[in-house]
């Protein structure tokens, strides 16, 4: 099983250009808005062609700009779940799942029946759609999907209309139901911890290209730049001079920071995840930051502080967040704001030119 | 009065209301079908064809109905090429004939079914028919099961303005089709000649059967292709 995308697009200002192979199964593109997540699964399903290049799955080509191949859509085998599912207004949900099968008669009402119970959509047969809430109304969209059988599945978004807390459950269903599925399925979100959950294989795009890609694991905690670092989560920078093998100074948080291992040659940037720091009171230890609290926000599970780096207070680029966890919460209660932000070695990224 | 009204009555000639309905119905069931074929065709087509098309199309709805039965008479006249050769080949006549009632509602009203459908079609979520393009239906499938149920709305008062229309054209059928008691004389062309003579007692009679009728319709459009939903009210 094998996927490879190599494609080039434009639309007005927007530029994508594409390249991926891979042979993972669950692929996870993160990326912000408009960074052309939509605009590739858009072209690998034939909804828009690339000005060139070439789609195939495994050995068969999709759209082929050398070899003159551009599948139709309907020809493509690729099924895609939209954001807002798609499903068709006039039809029932029986008819909506069975609108896209090859077989008839009694076998069709059979796999319907099956995918109606796998899908837990039994008594919903007969209704329409609008009738269905959010979540079910995604669960039929995957139906009639899985129902055309397609090769490979394509996730649009899949959770961003749904209600917050109905988000996880959906997560973990889809997670559950796609299991069984031997293809490709390509997810699409610029939220990290769905593509982190989802994915084997995850890629970063920007601005219509990929600037990260492999195991999700080894993105996460190694991205390649500053850029794909943000698109994780990771919320702190700070340009970087390099004193010595050990030594470099965090000129946007003015604090010189010593390591054990050696610094790569052409260090010029820093992150630091915001619950990575560690509350000081007291002595100032090796590696820690004096700062000044900005602002505070309390969230259920975590507390945010947002703090200016002393002797940075004007800069606008020195802002750090440090995002307290809870277990955080009784000492910080009993000792009050910590004097000191220490940074952990071990959580340093490093980002070279 | 009342026996002054059934003498009215029983010596009315009710040519007018039946020429009128059949023209009306038969206008309606041709700009239907080709309303929403051009409609479907166009949307197909670049926007510079769309634009130049469509302003063709349109143009009978805005210039006068007089300088459309102008263009029609040139087209349709005995001695023109195309009335040349329906009337030598299939023995047909359109100028002074019900065909010409006919064929002046069509092109009056075209441009309400055409415009309603195209809006309708327009409006109908565009990821429904990707959806059914990923999912291998044909284009013919999706436009019958899935855009045309959706656009349904639109298409029922389009259908029903086209209807209206067509039932009360007066300018252009006056002149392709002439105003001959029984054959063409419509309701509108009876009420302009009654006028004339000075006779308002026909002429109102006329007038309030076709106000009732364009009531009935414009209450039918809003019953039916109403807004279903009933918790939106935007005023």
């Amino acid at each position: 099983m094998s996927l490879t995308i190599s494609a080039s697009y434009k639309a007005g200002d927007f530029a994508l250009d594409i390249n991926l192979q891979t042979e993972a199964k669950r692929i996870g593109i993160l990326g912000a808005s408009g960074a052309g997540k939509s605009i590739t699964l858009k072209l690998i399903a034939g909804i828009l062609r690339p000005d060139e290049g070439r789609i195939c799955i495994d050995d068969r080509a999709l759209y082929d700009s050398e070899r003159r191949i551009d599948l139709k859509p309907q020809k493509r085998r690729v099924g895609y779940l939209f954001q807002n599912y798609a499903l068709f207004p006039a039809m029932t949900i029986a008819e909506n799942i069975g609108i896209g099968m090859s077989c008839s008669g009694t076998e069709k009402a059979v796999i319907i029946a099956d995918l109606i119970r796998q899908f837990k959509l039994e008594g919903l047969e007969k209704h329409y759609p609008r009738q269905l809430s959010g979540g079910q109304q995604q669960r039929v969209a995957l139906a009639r999907i899985l129902a055309s059988e397609p090769d490979v599945i394509l996730l649009d978004e899949p959770f961003s209309a749904l209600d917050i807390h109905l988000r996880d459950q959906m997560n973990r269903e889809l997670l559950t139901t796609l299991e069984a599925f031997p293809g490709h399925v390509i997810m699409v979100s610029h939220s990290r911890d769905e593509i982190y959950r989802f994915s084997d294989e995850a890629v970063i795009i920007d601005q219509g290209r990929i600037i990260d890609r492999g195991p999700k694991k080894e993105v996460f905690a190694h991205p390649s730049c500053v850029r794909a670092a943000a698109l994780t989560g990771c919320k702190n920078f700070s340009r970087v001079r390099r004193l010595d093998d050990h030594t470099f100074e965090a000129t946007d948080w003015a604090v010189r920071i010593h390591t054990v291992q050696v610094l790569p040659e052409k260090l010029v940037f820093i992150g630091y995840r915001a619950h990575e720091f560690e509350p000081v009171w007291g002595e100032r230890q090796e590696n820690c930051i004096p700062f000044i609290l900005s602002r505070r926000d309390e969230l259920p599970f975590e507390t945010n502080y947002y703090i200016c780096p002393s002797g940075k207070e004007t800069s606008p680029y020195s802002i750090a967040a440090w995002f307290a966890q809870r277990h955080q919460w009784a000492e910080l209660e009993a000792k009050g704001l910590p004097d000191y932000l220490k940074i952990r070695e071990e959580e340093l990224l490093f980002f070279v030119t | 009065m009342n026996v002054q009204f059934a003498d009215f009555l029983q010596k009315l000639d009710w040519s007018p209301l039946f020429i009128s309905l059949k023209t009306g119905l038969a206008a309606t069931v041709i700009c239907f079908f080709l309303g929403i074929l051009v409609a479907g065709w166009i949307m197909a087509r670049r926007k510079g064809t769309r634009a130049v098309i469509d302003s063709l199309l349109t143009l009978p709805l805005v210039i006068p109905p007089t300088a459309s039965g102008f263009f029609l008479l040139l087209l349709f006249s005995k001695r023109r090429p195309l009335g040349m050769f329906l009337y030598d080949y299939f023995d047909i006549k359109i100028v002074q004939s019900w065909a010409g009632c006919v064929i002046a509602a069509v092109v009056i009203a075209f441009p309400l079914m055409y415009r309603n459908a195209r809006a309708a079609f327009e409006q109908v979520d565009i990821d429904l028919i990707y959806a059914g393009r990923t999912l291998g239906l044909s284009d013919w499938k999706i436009f019958w099961r899935v855009v045309f149920p959706a656009a349904r709305p639109g298409i029922i008062s389009g259908t029903v303005l086209t209807f209206a229309r067509a039932m009360g054209e007066y300018g252009a059928t006056s002149m392709l089709a002439g105003n001959i008691p029984g054959k063409t004389g419509t309701i509108s062309q009876r009420i302009a000649m009654v006028i004339q003579n000075g006779d308002y007692l026909t002429a109102g009679f006329w007038v309030i059967v076709v106000m009732l009728i364009a009531l009935v319709i414009l209450m039918a459009i809003n019953l039916f292709a109403g807004n279903t939903d009933k918790t939106a009210q935007r005023w």
